[in-house]
């Protein structure tokens, strides 16, 4: 009942979504208020009919209700509660309906947070909204409909993949939707602006804050998978090149990229085009990171959730929101004459420069994607681009954005001058050099990368102080607590960055490991600590059997913690996972994950020593704090030009 | 065309049927004596991709297809080849897919020139556009324009 309910609520939703579409778009066009007026509460309405269907999904979802399709396919009885809620998005349709919910999520946000916009913005806004939301009601009721019952239930289901019976996993989803779904906002506010033929500073300070937000979910949410795929897939890397990572990469730059630019806008008024091409480029990224994950058009580790019928969908939404706005960009591109005028040396030339990295380093992310598509369609090569490319390819943009971070965030606007802005980096830079300096002579080996990684944590970090510093125009330290949130956000977030950089590198220049097999109680020695193995057991956990190992790591006689590594089979899914076991600390991570049991008595033990693994999403934290604490500038809450937007009704 | 797009997918399809299988790769038995040659076998293993999984290198499936690679790459290294013979050695019998790290031949020089090229271009637009206003900010000095003079008067009349 509860289901049928639910399906129903879904439909409703999506008439409901039409009528938001249609209604409030012509009202604007005829400046007729009643018809505008009609987006609000459609906007309300449709949430929450999106909402109960999803409600009614994760019910059949945590009861277990086995006449329930996806329930059968995706759930079993013996499932912990957390991974029956969390399976509710742990696949392809409930997935797509979380999506949607998230669309309209933002919709109705734009309707209750949008008072101070101009009424024809609003309405425009609130209808472009719908209209994707219109295209994903239709895909879910058409290609993937979540409440299809079955015909004979059976007793009991087919479980989740257990690579996905993970807490990372049941929050990855949810925070990763939530930013690729926020740039959507940006993408109906950049489409509204070229219909309405205006962008001004308002309009950048209306678009920045949904921008500010999608790209703070997409850090958190980037930065959650990262972390499962480090302590989960058992060799504890962070980050794969895999197409599904560089699907959500891809929106990441854009996002990053436009949220600056909405600054020059607000602040200037100037490179208004590019930066609603940004907008609209943004979401069309996360539209075709949707097409990626779930056509499987690309292979990649993420099988769990792929259908090539629905690609083709998808693509259809792609290329009529893409096509139509990029259509509609370059009608009216042409009536948006910037108006601030700047020097070559400006904190807008470098915001200029920070874009020009982004973009491009986004393009080849995406070249790299789709190049082996390319090459078999078109070429017939079957080839593939790794890891290997990626990281040659794209390392230099984030080396060079990192260089001139701290001197762009310095520069004045409109016009300033190179020595006064470097002067006071001169600290900054010289302690850098004698860190990286230090590294160099400290460390075994001669890599470059650890030094540069070291270099660039400092000199970004340092930076930001700096900032802070003369923002406060030498008044002293009281003035800090008062500056702007803004500034605050943005010196935690490029410090953020920076440590972000400095973990990476630190982590691929002096990683060790050693693979061996380990007799139970004969210690050995990895990179000066000694490593134990105790004792392998068989343990039974609540869906799955465990090959726990006892291990414990000590340095120079003490003992610094007990691991229990463990090999699990899931016997419904009929699946084994590996939990490695971590020794985690600020400095470094002791990493260890159990193998099989030789022959020969004894069992294979992997044991990784990760320095500065930590720091990756520290500095992912602080990126997304920066983001947040920034959200909250006192500048988005009082209404910008409020006075001017009203009068124009009354045209 | 279309019958070739569905080809792949299909392919594709069936390929995703195989999981990866999240345990780690390099057993202790596979490790080579000499630390050198194996360190080599290790580097060469992570360039190359293990075929049945997704996206994963040799270094990091423990598919039996990516161990028997494994081994074979260290055979090969044995039997004294270069690191290139051994990766030619490799190439030819499962096709170029089997390399992470793309050649620079024929079109996929497009591919690794796509970045460079790119940078250049978007380099020289920015630029562009920034002389522009730096330009435009000689001749327009320090003026307002009429509609700037206008929204000020509003303002200060208010």
């Amino acid at each position: 009942m509860i289901t049928e309910l639910g399906h129903f609520a879904l439909i409703l939703a999506f008439l409901v979504a039409i009528v938001q579409t249609i209604v409030p778009l012509v009202g604007a066009y005829r400046r007729d208020a009643g018809w505008m007026a009609v987006a609000e509460p459609a906007a309300t309405a449709q949430f929450l009919l999106t909402a109960a269907a999803f409600g009614a999904l994760t019910w059949a979802f945590v009861t277990s209700d086995f006449s329930l399709r996806l329930v059968v396919l995706n759930s079993h009885s013996a499932k912990p509660l957390i991974y029956k809620i969390s399976g509710t998005w742990g696949n392809h349709e409930g997935s797509m309906l979380l999506w949607v919910l998230i669309v309209t999520l933002f919709g109705a946000m734009a309707a209750w947070f949008g008072g101070n916009l101009p009424p024809t913005l609003r309405a425009r806004v609130l209808g472009v909204q719908a209209a994707i939301a219109v295209a994903f009601f239709a895909f879910i009721l058409f290609t993937s409909n979540p409440f299809l019952r079955m015909a004979v239930p059976p007793f009991d289901g087919q479980d989740l993949n257990p690579l996905l019976q993970d807490p990372g996993l049941a929050f990855h989803p949810p925070f990763l939707y939530l930013g690729y779904v926020g740039l959507s906002m940006a993408f109906s506010f950049a489409v509204a602006a070229l219909i309405e033929g205006r962008v001004d500073a308002a309009w950048g300070r209306w678009v920045r804050p949904w921008t500010l937000a999608a790209w703070v979910f997409l850090t958190i949410g980037i930065a959650l998978g990262s972390w499962w795929a480090y302590y989960e897939l058992g060799w504890g890397g962070f980050w794969f090149w895999d197409p599904v990572e560089n699907a959500s990469l891809m929106p990441w730059l854009l996002a990053a990229a436009l949220l600056h630019s909405a600054i020059v806008v607000e602040k200037r008024e100037s490179l208004k085009s590019w930066t609603i091409l940004l907008a609209i480029l943004a979401f069309g990224f996360s539209l075709i990171g949707t097409f990626i994950v779930r056509s499987g058009l690309l292979t990649s580790v993420h099988a769990f959730a792929n259908d090539p019928e629905r690609g083709v969908f998808i693509l259809m939404i792609l290329a009529f929101f893409m096509g139509g706005a990029l259509i509609l960009f370059s009608i009216r591109a042409g009536v948006m004459e910037a108006k601030g005028v700047f020097g070559m040396v400006s904190r807008e030339s470098a915001l200029v420069a920070n874009n020009v990295l982004l973009a491009v380093s986004c393009f080849v992310v995406f070249v790299g994607t789709m190049w082996p598509l390319v090459a078999e369609m078109f070429l017939d090569r079957k080839l593939s681009v790794g890891p290997p490319f990626f990281d040659m390819a794209f390392t230099p943009f984030m080396l060079a954005l990192g260089l001139i971070m701290p001197i762009g965030a310095l520069v004045p606007w409109k016009r300033g001058t190179l020595v006064r802005a470097v002067q006071p980096m001169r600290y900054a830079l010289v302690l850098a050099l004698a860190l990286a300096g230090l590294v160099w002579a400290v460390q075994t080996g001669r890599s470059l990368l650890g030094p540069v990684g070291v270099f660039l944590g400092a000199w970004l970090v340092m930076g930001s102080m700096i900032d802070l510093y003369t923002r406060t125009g030498n008044s002293g330290w009281r003035r800090l607590a008062r500056l702007p949130r803004a500034d605050w956000g943005k010196a935690v977030a490029h410090g953020g960055m920076g440590l972000t950089m400095m973990g990476v590198a630190g982590l691929t220049a002096w990683q060790s490991e050693d693979i061996r097999v380990a007799q139970p109680g004969a210690p050995y020695d990895v990179g000066g600590y000694t490593i134990t193995l105790n004792d392998v057991r068989e343990v039974e956990g609540p869906n799955y059997l465990s090959t726990m190992a006892f291990i414990t790591v000590a340095k120079d006689g003490q003992v610094l913690s007990e691991l229990t590594p463990e090999k699990r089979i899931y016997p419904v899914a009929q699946m084994p996972t590996t939990e490695a076991a971590i020794d985690q600390t600020l400095w470094r991570d002791v990493y260890v994950v159990i193998g099989d049991a030789q022959d020969a008595g004894g069992w294979a033990v992997r044991t990784y020593i990760k320095p500065f693994v930590m720091w990756i999403w520290i500095g992912c934290g602080l990126m997304a704090l920066g983001g947040a604490i920034s959200l909250t500038d006192r500048r988005f809450r009082v209404a910008a030009g409020a006075g001017k937007a009203a009068a124009v009704p009354a045209e | 065309m279309t019958l070739r797009i569905r080809q792949v997918l299909i392919a594709l399809v069936l390929a995703a049927a195989v999981m990866p299988l999240p345990v780690a790769a390099v057993e202790p038995g596979e490790i080579l004596d000499d630390p050198i040659l194996e360190q080599r076998a290790r580097d060469l293993s992570k360039g190359l991709r293990c075929l049945v999984c997704r996206n994963e290198s040799i270094d990091e499936s423990n598919a039996g297809l990516a161990k028997d690679l494994r081994l074979l790459v260290r055979e090969r290294l044995v039997a004294g080849d270069s690191d290139a013979e051994a990766l030619d050695f490799i190439v030819a019998r499962y096709g170029e897919y089997v390399l992470l790290r793309p050649t620079a031949t024929g079109a996929n020089i497009v591919l690794w020139a796509a970045g460079p090229i790119m940078l250049l271009l978007a380099g020289l637009m920015g630029l562009a556009y920034v002389r522009g206003r730096a330009k435009n900010a000689r001749a327009q000095g320090a003026g307002l324009s009429v509609q700037e003079q206008a929204r000020l008067d509003e303002i200060l009349k208010e």
